[in-house]
């Protein structure tokens, strides 16, 4: 853990100016900290080793029985359905949202504002408002199909509804605000002046691009990734409207415990393992960088 | 040998350059100098291969070049701001180039050692770039730059972010370095006394143009424009009027009764130009060419008279600012002994003398409109004159008042 916790220093110590005595402002943030996060954190913690009542109600008597349920193959099949798409939606993001941000962050500053706009402007509506446009757009008298066939490349409309196409769809419209944004902000830090200087080393425009930007914004990118993989693989609003709820996510068996089924236990086990992935996928990179480091200081 | 032919480049609706030609020699220390938007960067950028000209050819020994990349000309770059890479080492930033090219990883080791060495920054090699000084920096690009053994260095105003003592102390380095090496550089620089200071043959550019090519002496002795005379070092500009146009004088009436003569320059690099009488001219003279004096000098002398306005001590030289009719002329004395204890002081009514040889002939908006000029000794264009001791401080004091008031 120690390597652990020396990459979180060196994260946190390059995030703000150290400050020996933290201020009475802190106060309220640390006061919401420890009422809304924690102490529910804390609760789902408890439950997850109580077992559910006769009537849906919880049981206190210690058991592991939630978690050995939990690495049942169904299950276990879930989180894998999840991470899957997760990984699909924020590779995805990264791959559409990296040149956007490019673009964005080279553009002139009337250009820029105007594309930041344009960026925010979704969350101007509700995410199942915007789920259920990318349906509508998708549908078999939407724009893409009368588009498609405009020109002739279909005689049929295509069905989208219900496809993992629409799903991919609707996550990377719904997730790459959340990409971009980081990406811009580092890529707008970004020396320009670097991608010419390695031109000028006789640098290809591949090698420019990995030795040189996407070292340089790896901060954004990794911001982002964790900004789109964290929400998506507790989503499951989208792929049940656009994908007409044929995979069972961890976010669909969570919800079910906790409304339908009334296991809360059960349901606290399945949260904690999410929130476990998600740290533990954090912490094993932080502790690779840290590795890393180590290992370039030596060289 | 580098061969610009008739380079143009607009951006927009701007015209950075037009018709630009210019033949730089191997192993020169070429400067392109002149005010910010004269188009000096954008003719280095063209020659790294960053941006393509409009109009016009770039060859190198022979070959295009203009059509190529930048990562596939032998040229290398010094940036502005250094543009050294943050995430890599003093070691890594110098051994990028010749990663990206592949060699071997025992010779890279071996070259990037030499080239630390030999700007002085061995020591810290393995520091990260963003720890180091603005002088250490500017040394690690260099050697960035120059371990690619690059067949012409650009050098983009790269002392224009150090403080003065740390800038001339560059400028030796630098010198020293080229001398050495023997590689072409290209410095780009709006600072005149550095590019003097520096260069083999210098470019002066303006609005696009260049006015005039030649040695800092010739740039500083013989202006071709009245641009270039007033942008290298400070210039009085007095009117005239040619009366008499004779090959080995010009007679040309001044504001005061007093004729003024114009004679060929003392080396015979400028012969005098043949003008018709009447023609209005200007007359352009050097701060440190005049000699103050309280009695009217004899016939051989050019003499104005005036009152002495302002006295500026200077250290190496004094400032007089002195009053005519209806200008003020900016005279430069050497502080030696006996120029000290003349004791003139606010006031008093005073001579301005300069000899017939020091004078630039101009045209009152520009060069000189010459009907016929005597075809110039090519053995002379090629002589190496030198500047006389102790002439770079005259110069810049007096540039740098006159520029101040």
């Amino acid at each position: 853990m120690s390597a652990w916790r020396a990459g979180w220093r060196k994260v946190a110590e390059k995030a703000r100016p150290r400050l020996r005595r933290p201020p009475l402002l802190v106060l309220p943030a640390a006061g919401w900290f420890l009422w809304f996060l924690l102490a529910p954190l804390a609760i789902i913690f408890v439950y997850s080793f109580a077992s559910k009542g006769v009537y849906g109600g919880v049981v206190m008597k210690f058991s592991l029985s939630n978690y050995v349920r939990s690495a049942d193959l169904i299950y276990l099949h879930i989180f894998w359905n999840s991470i899957k798409l997760a990984t699909l939606t924020a590779a995805s993001c990264l791959l559409i949202g990296y040149p956007m941000a490019y673009v964005m962050a080279t553009a002139s500053a009337r250009m820029r504002a105007f594309l930041l706009v344009m960026v925010v402007v979704p969350f101007w509506t509700n995410f199942v408002v915007r789920a259920y446009a990318v349906k509508v757009l998708l549908g078999e008298q939407g724009p893409v199909n009368a588009l498609l066939a405009s020109f002739g490349l279909i005689s049929e409309p295509v069905v989208f509804a219900n496809t993992a196409f629409a799903v991919w769809l609707g996550m990377v419209t719904n997730y790459l605000p959340f990409m971009v944004l980081p990406l811009y902000v580092s890529l707008e830090k970004f020396d320009f002046s670097l991608l010419e200087a390695a031109r000028d080393l006789g640098a290809s425009p591949v090698k420019v691009l990995f030795k040189v930007l996407v070292p340089l914004t790896k901060p954004g990118i990794v911001t982002g990734l964790v900004f789109t993989f964290t929400p998506a693989l507790g989503e499951f609003v989208i792929p049940d409207l656009l994908g007409g709820a044929k995979t069972m996510l961890v976010g669909n068996l969570i919800t079910e415990q906790f409304l339908k089924t009334r296991d809360w236990p059960f349901g606290s086990a399945l949260s904690l393992l999410l929130i476990l992935t998600v740290t533990g996928s954090l912490v094993l990179y932080l502790r690779m960088e840290a590795r890393r480091q180590k290992a370039e200081e030596g060289a | 040998m580098l061969e610009i032919k008739s380079v143009s480049k607009s951006f927009g609706k701007a015209d950075v350059l037009r018709d630009i030609s210019l033949t730089i020699k191997e192993g020169e220390f070429f400067s392109l100098l002149g005010p910010s938007g004269c188009g000096k960067t954008t003719l280095l950028r063209l020659l790294g291969g960053f941006d393509r000209p409009g109009t016009g050819e770039i060859h190198h020994n022979g070959v295009r070049i203009d059509t190529l990349p930048a990562n596939q000309r032998r040229f290398n770059m010094v940036f502005q701001r250094y543009a050294l890479f943050p995430h890599l080492s003093v070691r890594d930033n110098v051994a990028f180039g010749l990663r990206m090219k592949k060699v071997a990883s025992r010779e890279i080791a071996s070259r990037v050692d030499e080239m630390l060495s030999l700007v002085q920054m061995a020591a810290l090699a393995s520091r990260s770039v963003t720890t180091l000084s603005g002088g250490q920096q500017q040394r690690v690009a260099l050697a960035r730059a120059l371990v690619n053994r690059p067949e012409v260095l650009l050098l983009d105003e790269p002392l224009s972010a150090l403080d003065l003592k740390l800038r001339q102390q560059m400028q030796v380095e630098l010198l020293a370095l080229q001398r050495r090496l023997k590689h072409t550089f290209i410095f780009v620089t709006h600072d005149q006394e550095e590019a003097l200071t520096l260069s083999d043959r210098i470019a002066v550019m303006n609005d696009g143009v260049i006015d005039q090519v030649g040695t800092p002496q010739e740039i500083y002795e013989y202006p071709r424009t009245p641009f270039v005379a007033r942008f290298i070092g400070s210039v009085n500009a007095i009117d005239g009027e040619i009366k008499d146009c004779r090959p080995d004088v010009i007679i040309v009436g001044g504001p005061t009764k007093r004729m003024m003569t114009v004679r060929p320059s003392r080396d015979g690099f400028r012969p005098l130009p043949v003008i018709p009488q009447g023609t209005p001219i200007r007359i352009l003279v050097r701060p440190e060419k005049f000699k103050i004096l309280k009695s009217a000098p004899g016939p051989e002398q050019n003499a104005l008279d005036g009152t002495i306005r302002e006295i500026l001590y200077q250290g190496p030289v004094t400032q007089f600012f002195v009053q005519l009719r209806d200008q003020i002329l900016i005279i430069a004395q050497p502080n030696t002994a006996v120029t000290a204890r003349k004791g003139f002081s606010g006031g008093d009514k005073v001579f301005v003398a300069w000899a017939p040889e020091d004078c630039l002939l101009m045209g009152r908006d520009g060069p000189l409109p010459v009907l016929e000029s005597p075809p110039v000794d090519p053995a002379l264009s090629d002589a190496q004159l030198q500047l006389p001791l102790g002439i770079m401080e005259d110069v810049r004091m007096a540039g740098g008042v006159a520029q101040g008031g």
